[in-house]
């Protein structure tokens, strides 16, 4: 299938895809990248200079910074923990036969569909929401003080919410890895006497190794990009107390106008993203491969 | 016409050298069969003449024409893939026409050569299916019948009964026998089937890692093996090499002799020795016989040679059947 | 295992099962229900509410207010073209991958890979600027440019783990049947691959149909698509919960329900053919 012919012909084939995503990834980074080291305010256009490092040294130095760095690990791992942990109970519980099933897996998946504004608008308004919302309704009920979600518990508000949307994902995956499990093997492993609990743990805890490494690269891709949901809840808000280093940086450029220090910003998360990514790469490359 | 020459051709993938450098010439309307052990390089060179890979070095020749340079599609030549690659999505009219389609022929031209290789080939009333709705021959025929549409100058087949099964495979042998004959188009067949290559061949090609040990009619090669790989490789069972004493009796390294020329007594004979395994398929037994100083021989018997595991008995080979190999393993 | 599972066990599992599927369900399901109630019924108490008069208002409320027809358009031009567009770019490189693999086909596969864990502030204010200064900020063209990038890498991977399920003699045989290169991809490889190419558009148009960054950085009004129309309910204004209901539900119904068509090939689609 190798023919000069055909060689020369993939390439071109494969130049758009190819050329499009490098100067998707290089024109605008290049751009950041100029921009950081620049004063650069839109409100004050034409006045652009050069500042050196000073857009670095004022981001990095900022007590946003930090609490956004610290918010980005806890919402990327809370909602991860949530999300796998709950994940591999549901699918354990999904994959016993019962009557249903169908039924049940439509309905389990659906909040994946939902969208991001969508999602946190109906948890702020009709259920967070500690006047009208559905839990303060319930506090009453009880004869409890209604909680104010939001302001009170702003980021494990938001970890609930994301959770919520990507606990079907994790779910289904896990699933349906589940249910590729070679029936046979397990029942080898029964007549070789292993107990239940051993064939959990040597057969089918190794096998659901793989599908939890790329249910964990992939919802990390997403979840480092999560806005909108904070967008329309909080704000970043009270204070930093919601804000990741996404909101950060758009605040910082969009809401302040201040170009140099929200591409410094930029700059910051992209190479966040490639620590990141690199553990990542090297985890599903070795998966793929299998 | 589909006269078919190779001069000096070399394949490489990377490193690995898969054709060192070979030359073979077929005549046009020769039913030409390529066989050697897995791996060799058979379906390789099958696709170097297709064009669906370049050539390393060399040349190939169609009809005169340098067809090194030229893609598939412009050599004029059709081939039928072992796993029979019709296109699912395609009813079995539409298969066969595809090739005429691509060379923008007229309709009612389409029309007439797909009826008439429906007709040759028992599909006429299949035309609507599709592939998935077909059993394994009637798969077999319609690529073979997507080949024959276009009348081209060689037909190039690689393994194509293997999926089939043994009585199939009997019956599909037959056909493509047939369609050489009326055709009398060029076929180049691969297959590592002894009774394909010995039946169908009017040439045999041996090959061995990428090289050619000897090319023949079958029965050449059968009498008369250039070497000891081909002379290891044709004939079923295997000949018997013998090295050793018993071969510098005969003036050779190793001499050969093939099961079928060893003739089985109880009383008397050249070597005597010790009944292992007998294979009994009612035509014939194979005996596996243990002489000291040798390797185990093969030796076939009429189907009712009655013998048992332990049994001695003598054998002697036909004199005039020994084949004599030097110690290049050349045959003297 | 099923020869031994008992009825009563199935009993248990059967109703754990369909609790928890109603708790994950309930948001969605009570958003449906209030967008059914009057403003003032959708703040009562959770009872009061459920046993309240239907209506069909918020939604004429919804229509009147913000055009709601308006951004569904955005969002159904956005969605489908950004995807039509990708796969157009995509089905050749898929192709040459997947058949005419090299050396550095799985590297190429990585880097695409990569460029979706840049994260989009990284390059948030050149586009926007870019955007501004060619008029692109608010249009249609303007996302489905950049939501074909952000998209192309999972539809390229998409596309090559189907394609690499097609036997590669297949293509052969078109190529010694006379087929060029745009023959054998238009008649032969993409009419087999239809499954695969179709779950491929469907699972990038729902993903483009929620995508909740870009659509609400560089859309104010005109090329608006539901995402950013449904964050416009953020700030509270009077009572609007059955208006928003009713909003939302009409947003997430027509992807709710492609979506429930493609979760199988969701599956494979989203884990790059690591998990099918
Ligand atoms: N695309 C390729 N890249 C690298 N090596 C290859 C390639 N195609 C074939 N080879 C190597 O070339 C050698 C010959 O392969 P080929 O398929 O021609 O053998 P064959 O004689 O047809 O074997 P079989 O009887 O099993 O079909 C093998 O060692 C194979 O590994
Ligand atoms: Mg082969």
């Amino acid at each position: 299938m190798a023919t000069q012919h055909s060689k020369t012909a993939a390439r071109l084939m494969i130049s758009p895809a190819v050329i499009l995503l490098f100067l998707w990834m290089i024109v605008p980074l290049s751009m950041t990248l100029y921009f950081s080291f620049l004063r650069y305010n839109l409100l004050m256009p034409g006045m652009e200079s050069f500042t050196g490092w000073d857009n670095y040294y004022y981001f990095l130095t900022d007590p946003a910074f930090s609490a956004a760095l610290t918010n980005t690990i806890l919402l990327v791992v809370g909602v991860l923990v949530i999300t796998v942990v709950g994940g591999v109970l549901l699918a354990l519980l999904l994959d016993q036969p019962f009557w249903g099933q169908g039924i049940v897996r439509v309905l389990v998946i659906a909040p994946f569909f939902v969208m991001p504004t969508v999602s946190a608008l109906v948890w702020k308004n009709m259920f967070m929401n500690p006047v009208n919302g559905m839990f303060a309704h319930i506090a009453r009920g009880l004869g409890l003080q209604p909680f104010d979600f939001l302001s009170q518990a702003p980021l494990a508000s938001i970890i609930g919410i994301v959770a919520w949307q990507w606990l079907p994902f994790a779910t289904l995956i896990l699933l349906t890895a589940l249910q590729s499990l070679d029936r046979e093997q397990m029942e080898a492993a029964e007549m070789d006497g292993a107990s239940a609990l051993d064939r959990f743990l040597h057969i089918t805890v190794p096998h659901l190794t793989r599908a939890i490494t790329v249910v964990v690269l992939i919802q990390t891709i997403f979840l480092l990009g999560v806005f909108a949901e904070i967008l329309v809840t909080t704000n970043g808000g009270p204070g930093t107390a919601s804000t990741n280093i996404t909101y950060l940086v758009y605040a910082q450029s969009l809401l302040n106008y201040d170009v140099g220090g929200g591409s410094a910003g930029g700059i910051v998360a992209v190479v966040l993203a490639n620590i990141v990514a690199i553990f990542l790469m090297r985890m599903i490359g070795k998966n793929l491969d299998a | 016409m589909g006269k078919i020459t190779l001069r000096n051709v070399q394949k490489r993938f990377g490193e690995a050298v898969v054709i060192p450098s070979l030359d073979l010439d077929i005549e046009d309307g020769e039913f030409v069969v390529f066989v050697g052990p897995s791996g060799c390089g058979k379906s390789t060179l099958l696709r170097l003449i297709a064009g669906l890979e370049d050539v390393s070095d060399g040349q190939i020749m169609i009809d005169g024409r340098d067809a090194t340079e030229m893609p598939p599609a412009k050599r004029g030549l059709a081939m039928v893939f072992q796993s029979y690659a019709l296109y699912p999505h395609m009813t079995v009219k539409k298969n066969i026409a595809f090739p005429l389609r691509m060379a923008k022929m007229e309709p009612q031209e389409i029309e007439r050569r797909v009826s008439n290789a429906a007709k040759i080939l028992n599909l006429t009333n299949y035309l609507d299916r599709r592939p998935g709705q077909l059993s394994g021959g009637q798969r077999q025929r319609v690529a073979i019948g997507r080949a024959i549409v276009r009348e081209p100058a060689a037909f190039l087949f690689d393994e194509p009964l293997s999926n089939l099964d043994a009585a199939l495979r009997v019956n599909m042998r037959l056909e493509i026998t047939e369609l050489h004959q009326s055709l009398e188009t060029t076929m180049i067949y691969v297959t590592h089937d002894q009774v394909e290559a010995m039946t169908m061949a009017d040439k045999i090609v041996v090959l061995n890692a990428g090289r050619i040990e000897q090319v023949g009619s079958p029965l050449t090669l059968y009498r008369n093996p250039a070497n000891l790989f081909v002379a290891g490789f044709i004939g079923s069972p295997k000949m018997n090499l013998i090295e050793g004493p018993e071969a510098a009796k005969h003036g050779a390294t190793t001499i050969g002799i093939r099961p079928e020329h060893i003739d089985l007594s109880r009383e008397t004979g050249a070597w005597q020795g010790e009944v292992g395994v007998s294979e009994h398929l009612g035509s014939d037994t194979f005996l596996h016989v243990h002489v000291a100083g040798m390797p185990t021989l093969t030796v076939r018997t009429g189907g009712e040679f009655g013998v048992h595991h332990g049994d001695r008995v003598w054998l002697t080979p036909q004199a005039d059947k020994i084949h004599r190999f030097g110690a290049d393993g050349k045959a003297l | 295992m099923s020869r031994r599972t008992s009825a009563s066990r199935t009993l248990i599992v059967t109703l754990a099962a369909w609790t928890i599927a109603f708790l994950i369900f309930f948001p969605i399901l009570w958003t449906v229900l209030m967008s059914f109630k009057s403003e003032g019924d959708a703040i009562k108490a959770p009872f009061a509410m459920l046993f309240s008069d239907w209506t069909l208002q918020s939604y004429a409320d919804v229509q009147e207010r913000s055009n709601y027809a308006r951004h569904f358009m955005n969002s159904v031009v956005i969605s489908l073209g950004s995807t039509l567009v990708a796969l157009v770019i995509a089905i050749p490189a898929a192709w040459a991958m997947a058949f005419v693999p090299g050396r550095r086909t799985k590297d190429v596969l990585m880097w695409m890979l990569s460029t979706k864990m840049m994260p989009a502030v990284g390059v948030l204010i050149p586009l926007y600027l870019i955007f501004r200064d060619t008029g692109l900020l608010d249009t249609r063209i303007g996302l489905v440019i950049v939501l074909t990038l952000i998209n192309l890498p999972i539809v390229v991977w998409m596309l090559y783990t189907y394609f690499k399920e097609i036997p590669g003699e297949i293509l052969e045989a078109a190529r010694m049947d006379g087929a060029t290169l745009g023959s054998e991809i238009l008649y032969i490889l993409t009419p087999m691959a239809v499954p695969g190419i179709a779950s491929t558009l469907l699972l990038n148009v729902i993903l483009a149909w929620n995508e909740a960054f870009w659509t609400l950085q560089l859309t104010t009004s005109r090329a608006a698509p539901l995402t950013q129309f449904i964050a416009s309910y953020s700030s509270p204004e009077g009572l609007f919960y059955a208006k928003l209901s009713a909003a939302s539900t009409m947003a997430i119904a027509p992807i709710l329900i492609l979506g429930w068509f493609s979760q199988k090939q969701l599956v494979r689609g989203l884990t790059f053919g690591a998990v099918k």
